[in-house]
C-alpha cells in the first residue's frame, strides 16, 4: 500500500473513527470546515455519512465563487457587455448568476467574448493573441490561488502587454474567520482549516484562534483519513481544554508557508478593504493592486467601479456561509435554488455549500 | 484533388460528384450505396427493426484513439446493438465547411469504412453539403443507424429490476478526458486514448447467451453516473454502486483530480453498462471477458426497491452519499 492509498484505507479510516467515536464521550464538537474543497471531500468520501450524531459540520466560508459579493459579479457584467472586452476565468464563474439572473454563460450565448482558462497564464496567451482588443482576468480566489495571479501579473509587465488586466476580487482567509469569530450568533467550537490556503500562509496568521478565542484547529488535507484524523485531534483537543492550532498536513504545508509565494503576491497586491457575499464589508481581507502595478487593475484602467447591489431576494448565502444555516434549511435551497436554475453562487459552485448538500445528500432509506 | 473543400462541391454537379467517387464511395462503396437511386433499397429482415440517429461534432476532430469519422460509426452502432440488435445498415450526413482541408476529409471517411467494415455494417445512403466558411465548425456527421433486434424481449431501460447487477464494460472516463485534454492542450504523465469501438459482436454474444438481458446502455455523454440515474429513473428503481469496485486508469483519475473533475461524468465510447438478474452475472461476465472490448468487465452495484428513481454511492469507507445527474457541463474548478 502506498502512502496515498492509506490515506484512503478503510481500516484505518474506521479504527480513527472509533477513536472519534470514544473521544466523543459527553461532549458534542460544533466545528466549521473553511475550504470549499474540504466540504466536498467530507460529502464525497462518505466521512460525512459516518460521523456520530455528536460530531456537528458546519460549513464555512470558503468556496472563492460563493463568497464572491453581488457588486463584483455585476462589476465583471459589465465589462463582458463591452465590445472590445475579452473576459478570461476559471469555469466556476461561467454560471454565477448577477443582480440581474444574468450570467457569464448566457452573456457568452448573446455575444460576449468569454475565454475559460485553466491558468491565469493562459490569460496572457489570449492577450497577446488578441492585440487590439482588452483582456480582462478574474482574479478570485484565496492566497492559494493569489499568489499565481500575481506572477501572471508581473510577467505582463516584463512582457510590456499592455491590454492585459486583472479584477483583484481575492479574499483573504484569516480575517473572514476573525470576522466570523467575531459574530455573537457563531457558536463554532473547532476549524478545519483549508490545505492549500495553509500552504501559502503557514500556520502563524492563525494564532489567535486558539489565542484569543479559545478554540481548536487543525490544517488537513482532502483525504478520508486527513479529513478523520483533523475531526479527532478537534475532539481531543476540546475535551482536554487545550486548544491550539496543529498542522496535520505536513506532507504539503510547512509551519512557515511559501515565502517566495507570498513575496510575489506582496510585490503585486497590498491588503485592502473587501466584500464578501451575504457577509458584507471585512477591513483588510481582501488584495488590491500596489501601486507599482496599478496599469493592470481592470477598475483603474478601464474605468469600473463597484456599485451598490442589493442582495437577491430570499437568498440566505449569508447564514449559510457563516454556518448559522444549514443549506437544506434555506427556504429556497432545492425548490427555487437548484444547480440548473441557482439564486446564488453557494448552488453553482463546485465546492458550494448548497451544491455539495444538493449534490451528495439525501434522505436516504436505511441500507 | 485540391487541398481544400470549394462550395462547388456542394453544389450537386460534377464538382460533387467527383467528390462522391473520390472520396466517400471509394471509402464506403458497396452494391447496395452503387446503384446511386434516390433511397436504399433493402431486404427485410426477420426479426423488428431498431433505429438510432445520432450526430457528431467533436472537438477536436482528430484525438488519441480515433476520430469524427470513426466515432459516428462507433456512436450509433452501439446505439442501435443497445436494444439487443445487430446492425445492419447505416446512413450518413455530412456538414461540411467550406475551405475544410480535403486530406483530412479523406482521412476521416477512409476511418469511417474502416469501422464500418469491422462492425460488419453497410453504409447504404448518404449526403453532403457544403455549408460557406463561418457556418459550421470544419465538419459535423450524421449517422443513422438500422438494425434487427435479435434479443427477446429486448433490453430497455425500462426493465432494470431489484435483485439485478449492474455490470460494466471497464474503465470509466477514457474518452471525455481524451477530448477535454486534446481541447485544452494538456498533457498528462502518462497517455490517455479514447475509447471509441463497436460493441456490437460483444453484445450479440451477450444476448444470443444470455436471454435474461434487462438493461444494455452506452454510458456517453453525461457518463456512467448520468446513464444509471436515467435506468432507475426509468425503471423506477434504486441502484447502489459501490464506488471502489468502478474502474477507473489511475492517468484518467490522476488528470480528473487535477481539473477538479469526476470521470463518473466523462463520455465514453467503448463500454457497456448491462443490468441483469444476480444468478446470470457469472456467466454475463465470463462473455464479456473473453471479448477485448470487455477484458475488465466487473460488477459495480446493485438493484434494489428503496430510493426509487435514485442512485446511490457506497464509498470505500462504507458511507453513502447520493450520485446525482449531471448538470450542465463539468467546468474545471478554481483552486
Amino acid at each position: 500500500m502506498n502512502s496515498f492509498e492509506a490515506l484512503r484505507d478503510p481500516e484505518r479510516c474506521k479504527a480513527v473513527l472509533a477513536q472519534i467515536e470514544e473521544a466523543m464521550q459527553g461532549q458534542t464538537l460544533r466545528f466549521m470546515e473553511v475550504c470549499g474543497t474540504h466540504t466536498v471531500a467530507l460529502f464525497r468520501s462518505g466521512v460525512h455519512s459516518l460521523l456520530p450524531s455528536s460530531v456537528v459540520h458546519l460549513t464555512g466560508p470558503g468556496c472563492p465563487v460563493c463568497v464572491t459579493h453581488e457588486s463584483e459579479v455585476a462589476a465583471y457584467m459589465e465589462l463582458a457587455a463591452r465590445p472590445d472586452v475579452i473576459i478570461a476565468t476559471f469555469g466556476d464563474l461561467m454560471r454565477v448568476p448577477g443582480p440581474g439572473g444574468s450570467t457569464l454563460k448566457k452573456a457568452q450565448a448573446e455575444g460576449a467574448r468569454v475565454e475559460v482558462v485553466y491558468s491565469p497564464f493562459d490569460a496572457l496567451a489570449v492577450a497577446a493573441n488578441n492585440p487590439g482588443d482588452k483582456v480582462v482576468f478574474l482574479g478570485i480566489g484565496f492566497e492559494t490561488t493569489a499568489p499565481t495571479v500575481a506572477a501572471t501579473v508581473r510577467l505582463a509587465k516584463q512582457q510590456g502587454l499592455a491590454n492585459f488586466f486583472v479584477m483583484p476580487f481575492h479574499k483573504l482567509v484569516p480575517p473572514a474567520l476573525d470576522a466570523l469569530l467575531s459574530d455573537p450568533a457563531m457558536a463554532i467550537e473547532g476549524f478545519m482549516l483549508p490545505g492549500h490556503v495553509s500552504a501559502m500562509i503557514g500556520l502563524k496568521p492563525y494564532a489567535p484562534l486558539a489565542e484569543k478565542y479559545g478554540i481548536p484547529a487543525v490544517v488537513a488535507g482532502f483525504e478520508p483519513l486527513d479529513l478523520l484524523q483533523a475531526i479527532l485531534l478537534m475532539a481531543e483537543m476540546k475535551r482536554q481544554g487545550k486548544p491550539r492550532v496543529i498542522n496535520n498536513y505536513k506532507r504539503v504545508v510547512s509551519d512557515e508557508g511559501n515565502p517566495k509565494a507570498l513575496s510575489i503576491l506582496y510585490e503585486v497586491y497590498k491588503p485592502g478593504d473587501a466584500l464578501w457575499r451575504g457577509i458584507g464589508t471585512i477591513p483588510g481581507s481582501g488584495l488590491v493592486m500596489s501601486d507599482a502595478y496599478k496599469a493592470f487593475d481592470a477598475f483603474e484602467a478601464l474605468g469600473v467601479t463597484l456599485k451598490e447591489s442589493k442582495p437577491l431576494p430570499g437568498c440566505r448565502c449569508g447564514e449559510v456561509l457563516k454556518g448559522i444555516m444549514p443549506p437544506n434549511q434555506c427556504p429556497l435551497f432545492a425548490k427555487a435554488c437548484t444547480p440548473a436554475s441557482p439564486v446564488g453562487p453557494c448552488m453553482v459552485s463546485t465546492e458550494g455549500s448548497c451544491a455539495a448538500y444538493y449534490k451528495y445528500q439525501l434522505d436516504l432509506s436505511p441500507a | 484533388m485540391g487541398n481544400k473543400l470549394l462550395l462547388d462541391q456542394g453544389s450537386g454537379g460534377l464538382a460533387s460528384h467527383r467528390l462522391v467517387n473520390e472520396v466517400f464511395f471509394r471509402h464506403l462503396g458497396n452494391p447496395i450505396l452503387g446503384r446511386m437511386d434516390d433511397a436504399a433499397l433493402l431486404p427485410r429482415p426477420k426479426g423488428p427493426l431498431a433505429v438510432s440517429t445520432d450526430s457528431f461534432t467533436v472537438d477536436p476532430i482528430f484525438f488519441p484513439g480515433g476520430d469524427i469519422g470513426s466515432l459516428a460509426v462507433h456512436g450509433t452502432v452501439n446505439d442501435v446493438a443497445m436494444l439487443g440488435a445487430k446492425p445492419l445498415y447505416l446512413t450518413c450526413g455530412f456538414i461540411l465547411e467550406e475551405g475544410f482541408d480535403l486530406d483530412d476529409l479523406d482521412r476521416i471517411v477512409a476511418s469511417m469504412g474502416q469501422a464500418a467494415r469491422k462492425a460488419r455494417v453497410k453504409v447504404v445512403a448518404g449526403d453532403t453539403k457544403v455549408v460557406p466558411r463561418g457556418a459550421a465548425d470544419k465538419i459535423f456527421i450524421n449517422t443513422t443507424g438500422i438494425g434487427e433486434v435479435v434479443a427477446s424481449p429486448s433490453p430497455s431501460g425500462h426493465r432494470a429490476r431489484p435483485g439485478d447487477v449492474v455490470i460494466i464494460s471497464g474503465s470509466m472516463g477514457d474518452h471525455g478526458l481524451t477530448v477535454l485534454s486534446c481541447r485544452q492542450g494538456l498533457a498528462f504523465e502518462a497517455p490517455v486514448q479514447s475509447d471509441c469501438a463497436s460493441l456490437n459482436h460483444l453484445i450479440l454474444k451477450l444476448v444470443t447467451g444470455l436471454p435474461a438481458v434487462h438493461v444494455l446502455r452506452d454510458p456517453t455523454r453525461g457518463g456512467l453516473a448520468t446513464s444509471v440515474n436515467e435506468i432507475a429513473q426509468q425503471s423506477g428503481v434504486g441502484v447502489t454502486l459501490e464506488e471502489d469496485a468502478i474502474p477507473v486508469k489511475p492517468v484518467v483519475r490522476a488528470g480528473c483530480d487535477i481539473l477538479g473533475l469526476d470521470p463518473l461524468y466523462l463520455a465514453n465510447e467503448g463500454k457497456i453498462i448491462c443490468i441483469l438478474p444476480e444468478k446470470h452475472a457469472a456467466k454475463a461476465l465470463t462473455i464479456m471477458r473473453r471479448d477485448p472490448l470487455g477484458r475488465d468487465a466487473c460488477i459495480i452495484g446493485r438493484v434494489g426497491a428503496e430510493n426509487p428513481g435514485k442512485v446511490v454511492m457506497r464509498t470505500g469507507l462504507g458511507g453513502r452519499r447520493l450520485l446525482g445527474m449531471l448538470e450542465g457541463e463539468q467546468l474545471p474548478r478554481i483552486c
